[in-house]
């Protein structure tokens, strides 16, 4: 009787709450002729605008797509390769440098045959070069009458500060030194973020920038010129699988309207737009395409609230489907150390204990080798394991701590031990035991955002984005939801609590 | 069932039975006769190895040496369920489910052994007019019963399935002095009334001699005298049985003169 209604609360708290999300996430279907399309983008603002902007153009042609983002560029272009993903925007200097990096192409025309023979079609590039550069703030430019690479080796003085990325890149930092002979010894590897703030308040320098970076004018600094030509161009250009010839030419066309469209002025303002004003992304692409493409597209102004549904969505499964399988393994594995000697006890205990005070992060990070997969799977066996301390140990504590007078009394009327623990003991224990699971949920629900850093999305995911762009507002979308589940879910506990525990137990002695 | 058809054994025979704890004897070499049909108290004081024995006599612990038998049977795993169900026992306060009403706890054993519901409540109400309690309380949980109301439950559990032998160990040492002296009334009837083997753990010698058919005294782990109260008194085998009635004349026994 009252096992099976705690079996049924952990299914309704274990299984409806994904279920909830399922429907709403899969749209209608491709039709045959213009099949739903699929853009990706990176994890920084510009790549999202251009990525924004790839989807309006399709719809504008009326054909479904999703744009899914934060990308490495790595698996940006293998998932176009493998038909996951049908576009996005690339780099020229990324494909020849890093990605095809091993196949030593120089020109365009190389860079194009290499891309055919993976099926893979580029467009001309929309305009700008967001080639690395060097940059300074105004003030101290004027101040040394610096314009250009060549004048900054007349300084020795000069600090600098580039990104960890350009230290290490082969056309970072040490090539620029001998390109240029730059005299500098005070040079730091650190943040990004770091060094712009370094070099806006005069701790630094220079530092390296992408040409089109908004924080340029965010702190006002200086493009310095590249007057030896050392970078190599990083011209935007579309990726898109070949066959979206044949398939949604209207749209390839579309896209193609871009080009030529974009130069390093007008991208720099959209990252600042959408940087430094907070303006959306969808709405900073939207605006663009009506403006210089003279295109109707539409905004969906609820894509707030659809992403927050879809991260729901993702930290909701992560959630259930962890706890469910810490339910299913922490009880019973309470129940065996309860009813054992010290030794197969405090091993389990020791085991659990010892998980929980691995950090969440390593825990999850650990997963990854294991599990040799980007998605849900690692976060949730991470969760899992995390969630198994407190189920256990509240299981273990609540069947010892039964009066040993009631477990006689069980035993002396004959009851077998089976039915001694599903009718008498496991429901004495009932209080603890849902304790226990109510703190590793709550817990599980905080960890879970951490589930972000190693591809399983979530509430972590705009929380992690809004860090990496210093977008608070970002942050919120994430942290808000995230701590409003967990007072929800402490909610929905106290009312499993009546259905749990058994009434005889919730009543004060009677005198 | 077989078990009980053995008409001859005794309810319960122990031979030789020595139990220790922590290497120290509890029970040393202890011999023991339980007739069927009788209320045999067995008293000491504490420490003496009573509950030790009532508790090896359910099978809860087991001897380190000797046998304990049942009805002829030795206790044993294969058989224990059963022979348990053929006991009732009741302990001191504590012993009721805090999670079940006085009815369920009162049926739960009947359940498990899927009884007709019917035949379950008929019973139970059968068994509260026995024990004196009130109908309308069988749907109150332990902690809403006083401590004499729990004891009946306790009475009546234990008696659901009409058990060979009832086994009670102080049932009544938690009670008040007026709660008691009317429990103690309400047992002595219940037992006659019943006709079955009793076996009684108690300390206090009053209720020994107002329940027993036969007093087991006891010290030390081991058995001092055995026997009716009044062969106690009269012909006690050693000066201790004197000093242990001695101890519990009550001191207004002086007042009145």
């Amino acid at each position: 009787m009252t096992t099976r209604r705690i079996i049924a609360t952990c299914l309704i708290l274990g299984m409806s709450l994904p279920m909830a999300g399922a429907s709403c996430s899969d749209k209608g279907q491709a039709s045959a002729s213009q099949r739903r399309l699929t853009v990706g983008s990176k994890r920084f603002t510009e790549s999202a605008i251009l990525g924004e902007m790839l989807r309006l153009l399709a719809e504008e042609r009326g054909v479904e797509s999703t744009h899914q983002r934060d990308y490495g560029s790595r698996v940006l272009f293998d998932s176009l390769v493998l038909g996951e993903v049908d576009a996005y925007v690339e780099y020229s200097g990324t494909l020849k440098q890093a990605i095809l990096g091993g196949e030593a192409l120089v020109t365009d025309v190389e860079l194009r045959s290499a891309l055919e023979a993976r099926g893979i079609s580029m467009s001309r590039p929309l305009g700008f070069n967001n080639t690395y550069i060097l940059g300074m703030h105004r003030d101290r430019a004027v101040e040394l009458g610096i314009t250009c690479i060549s004048d900054v080796a007349k300084h020795p003085e000069l600090s600098m500060g580039f990104s960890s990325e350009f230290m290490d890149r082969e056309d970072g930092w040490p090539s620029l030194q001998a390109r240029y002979n730059l005299p500098q010894q005070d040079v730091r590897g650190m943040e990004h973020d770091l060094a712009y703030r370094g070099v806006a308040d005069g701790a630094l320098d220079v530092t390296d920038l992408y040409a089109t970076d908004a924080k340029i004018e965010q702190f006002d600094l200086v493009r310095l010129t590249d007057d030896l030509h050392h970078f190599p161009d990083y011209e935007a250009v579309i990726l898109y699988r070949t066959e979206l010839n044949d398939t949604n030419p209207d749209v390839v066309a579309n896209w193609k309207r871009l080009v030529g469209t974009l130069d390093e002025a007008a991208m720099t303002r959209l990252n600042v737009r959408a940087d430094t004003d907070r303006v959306r992304v969808a709405v900073v692409a939207g605006d663009f395409i009506r403006q210089a493409l003279g295109l109707q597209v539409i905004v969906d102004d609820e894509s707030v609230l659809a992403d927050i549904w879809d991260r729901t969505h993702e930290h909701l499964e992560m959630v259930a489907w962890s706890m469910l399988m810490a339910i299913l393994v922490g009880i019973p594995l309470g129940i065996v150390a309860a009813k054992s000697g010290a030794g197969v006890a405090q091993s389990i205990l020791g085991a659990v204990g010892i998980i929980q005070t691995i950090p969440a992060l390593a825990l999850l990070v650990f997963m990854l080798p294991i599990f040799h997969r980007v998605d849900q799977v690692p976060a949730i066996f991470a969760l899992f394991l995390y969630s198994l301390l407190p189920i256990v140990r509240n299981t273990f504590a609540g069947l010892r701590s039964i009066r040993p007078e009631l477990r006689e009394s069980a035993e002396a009327l004959g009851l077998p031990a089976a039915t001694r623990m599903r009718i008498v003991e496991l429901p004495l224990a009932a209080r603890s035991i849902l304790a226990g699971v109510k703190t590793a949920t709550v817990i599980n629900i905080g960890t879970a955002t951490l589930g972000a850093l190693i591809g399983a999305g979530g509430y972590g995911q705009p929380i992690l984005t809004g860090i990496h762009l210093n977008n608070i507002p970002l942050i919120l979308q994430g942290a808000v939801p995230a701590a409003l589940l967990a007072l929800i879910v402490q909610g929905l506990f106290e009312l499993a609590e009546r259905l749990i525990v058994p009434k005889g137990l919730r009543l004060t002695r009677h005198r | 069932m077989s078990l009980a058809d053995d008409s001859r054994a005794p309810a319960f025979e122990l031979l030789g039975v020595t139990k220790r704890f922590d290497r120290k004897p509890a029970l040393s070499q202890i011999d023991l006769r339980i007739e069927t049909g009788k209320t045999t108290v067995l008293i000491g004081p504490s420490g003496c190895g009573k509950s030790t024995l009532i508790r090896l006599l359910v099978g809860l612990i087991r001897p380190d040496e000797g046998r304990v038998l049942f009805e002829g049977h030795p206790l044993s795993d294969v058989a224990l369920l059963t022979q348990r169900q053929q006991m009732g026992y009741v302990i001191q306060d504590g012993g009721l489910f805090p999670h079940l009403s006085a009815f369920d706890n009162t049926a739960l054993l009947a359940r498990f052994l899927k009884k007709p519901a019917d035949w379950i409540q008929t019973r139970v109400e059968e068994l509260a007019d026995l024990t004196h309690f009130p109908r309308d309380g069988l749907r109150r949980y332990p902690l809403q019963l006083s401590g004499g109301q729990r004891q009946r439950v306790s009475l009546m559990r234990a008696l659901m399935l009409d058990p060979h032998v009832l086994l009670l160990d102080e049932p009544l040492g938690a009670l008040d002095p007026m709660i008691r002296a009317g429990l103690q009334a309400d047992l002595k009837g219940i037992f006659q009334a019943l006709k079955k083997t009793v076996v009684l753990v108690t300390h206090d010698l009053g209720e020994a001699a107002f329940l027993a058919d036969e007093i087991v005294l006891m010290r030390a782990g081991l058995i001092v005298q055995r026997g009716s109260i009044r062969e106690l008194m009269d012909n006690p085998s050693e000066p201790f049985v004197t000093e242990f009635i001695q101890a519990h004349r009550s001191p207004l026994e002086g007042i009145g003169g």
